[in-house]
């Protein structure tokens, strides 16, 4: 079981706070101080391109982030339910400016994701899409007296 | 926090300082303030992005779409930031080459190049 799960409606004044339950979570499992502010950063990036398929799709369904505890890592997976196409699904020239605008947002999302977290895995699929995110902890050691 | 926004001019140069988290939900404040000023005729940008604690990939675009703006005035957009965190961003990006950085607004504003 998930140590947080979090569901909100995609809009995009949720995103912040998946950041701030993400870093909150990630502080208390361990991840390092120095690598928080990236866990903030990828998951606001991951959440963002979710709420864009979303929105775009005009899919219902909430954003879904799974925040879970390992022994010596902790992941974030951030879940769409929007439906991925084929290339070339779409109709030549049907909305051809504006989806390219949607794409490369969706790419620098990404770019910024890759950058920053070194394990991710990206995956996508009909029922829609998921970004897997892994950062290793470090185990509170307790100090005797 | 949210966004926070003003702006100042310096001789050709009108100053933005922008201040609090730039993702997806404010950016588009930041969009529309950049949009305004150069259609307003303020062609020559400097971002003061010293109070700014977060800034993702829309902010990113908004920057970006700005300076394709100016650019096509002959304009400059040219940004002033020291913290590390939010260089990285643009480091990893590739937009330290788009955009010139400076390390003060007094630095900005003199720069012609």
């Amino acid at each position: 079981m998930a140590t947080v799960e979090l569901r909100f409606s995609a809009l995009p004044e949720h995103v912040r706070t998946a950041r701030l339950v993400a870093a909150a979570v990630a502080r208390r499992a361990g991840v390092d101080e120095a690598v928080l502010d990236e866990v903030r950063l990828a998951v606001g990036e991951a959440c963002t391109r979710a709420v864009g398929l979303h929105q775009n799709g005009g899919i219902t369904a909430p954003v879904k982030v799974v925040l879970t505890e390992e022994e010596k890592q902790f992941s974030i997976e951030v879940g769409d339910e929007a439906p991925r196409h084929a290339p070339g699904d779409r109709a030549p020239g049907a909305a051809g400016d504006e989806q390219d605008a949607e794409t490369e947002e969706d790419e620098m999302g990404l770019a910024v994701i890759s950058g920053l977290v070194d394990d991710v895995e990206v995956t996508a699929g009909e029922h829609g899409g998921s970004i897997r995110m892994t950062w290793p902890t470090t185990p509170s050691v307790t100090v005797l007296p | 926090m949210d966004l926070s926004l003003s702006t100042e001019t310096i001789g050709d140069r009108t100053i933005v300082r922008v201040g609090g988290e730039i993702d997806v939900y404010t950016a588009p404040k930041l969009r529309e303030q950049l949009v305004e000023l150069v259609n307003d005729g303020s062609f020559h940008l400097v971002v003061d992005m010293e109070g700014v604690d977060f800034l993702d990939s829309t902010g990113l675009g908004v920057l970006v779409g700005g300076l394709k703006r100016v650019r096509a005035h002959e304009g400059s957009l040219r940004l002033v930031c020291n913290q590390e965190r939010i260089l990285k961003i643009f480091r990893i990006t590739g937009l330290t080459k788009v955009f010139p950085i400076h390390t003060s607004v007094e630095e900005a504003v003199a720069a012609t190049d």
